[in-house]
């Protein structure tokens, strides 16, 4: 078993960190390169999600990522302390996607046909753009994904099957912030 | 890699159309120096913009959220914006998220400047 954990500052900056430091112990325990995308953008968006979470509820609270090669394959633990919001709720009103400033910037004086498309598209938009999209998009993308909402927090789970004899031993702990 | 931006005005069949080109990452991070130029253009009065996205070596859901409020500002006033992308990995995640039906995705820059509908 070999183990990478850091700890992150909620800073934007640091999202690209995490993913490249997990994207290195993937390689490094023998990950698939098409599964090494899925885990880059899967990680990505659960620490964005994180970090966006502890910004605005946990202050300086570091978000936990672990990274661990075992023999049931590859597991990213992706750890915040913010509140327990399920998937696709509304709690967190101010997310990272939101745009007050084009509120109500439909066409006017459209005819009624192209007034209602552009509902249409506006309502899907509105879908897309909720706060937790990131976390719709990790359970979309990835195959094993447990998400569990705790009173301290959101644990992400991800695991990724490894090719047999493809771990190597080692430990290693990084802290940024 | 950060991100880069430039852009330029190409001339259509449509009129004159702002290319933005992108390259580099756009995530939680990079994402609003994206969303600022999607609004300086839009304040400017550019409402016609093709967003050549080829040299993207990173996308994920807070780009996707740039990309639609600038969709968004563009539609308010009668434009249009148009995605150049031809990677495979940067057009999953348009294809999981549903977006491809939403924004008009195109294989070259050319293609997107010739398109009127």
């Amino acid at each position: 078993m070999a183990l990478v954990e850091l700890l992150l500052s909620p800073l934007p900056s640091h999202v690209r960190t995490a993913r490249l430091v997990a994207v290195a112990a993937a390689r490094r325990a023998g990950l698939e390169d098409e599964l090494v995308d899925e885990l880059r953008l899967a990680l990505g968006e659960a620490c964005s999600r994180a970090v966006g979470l502890h910004a605005r509820h946990a202050s300086g609270t570091p978000v936990q990522v672990t990274v661990n090669d075992t023999p049931g394959g590859l597991v990213v633990q992706v750890r915040d302390q913010g509140p327990a919001a399920g998937p696709l709720t509304d709690d967190l009103t101010t997310g990272l996607l939101e745009d007050p400033s084009v509120d109500g910037a439909g066409p006017e004086g459209a005819s009624d046909s192209a007034g209602r498309a552009f509902q249409d598209v506006e309502r899907l938009l509105d879908t897309l753009v909720d706060p937790d999209v990131a976390l719709a998009v990790v359970t979309g993308l990835v195959d094993d994904v447990d998400v569990e909402h705790g009173p301290g927090g959101t644990v992400v789970t991800m695991r990724w099957p490894l090719p047999p004899g493809a771990s190597g031993p080692g430990s290693t702990s990084v802290a940024a912030s | 890699m950060d991100l880069s931006l430039s852009t330029r005005t190409e001339s259509g069949p449509g009129g004159d159309r702002t290319v933005v080109v992108v390259g580099g990452e756009i995530d939680v991070y990079t994402a609003p120096k994206l969303r600022e130029q999607l609004i300086d253009l839009v304040s400017s009065g550019q409402y016609h913009l093709v967003v050549d996205m080829e040299g993207v070596e990173f996308l994920d859901s807070t780009g996707l959220g740039v990309l639609v409020g600038g969709l968004k500002r563009v539609r308010a006033h009668e434009g249009s914006l148009r995605l150049v992308c031809t990677q495979e990995r940067i057009l999953k995640i348009f294809r999981i998220t549903g977006l491809t039906k939403v924004f008009p995705i195109h294989s070259s820059v050319e293609e997107a400047v010739a398109a009127t509908d």
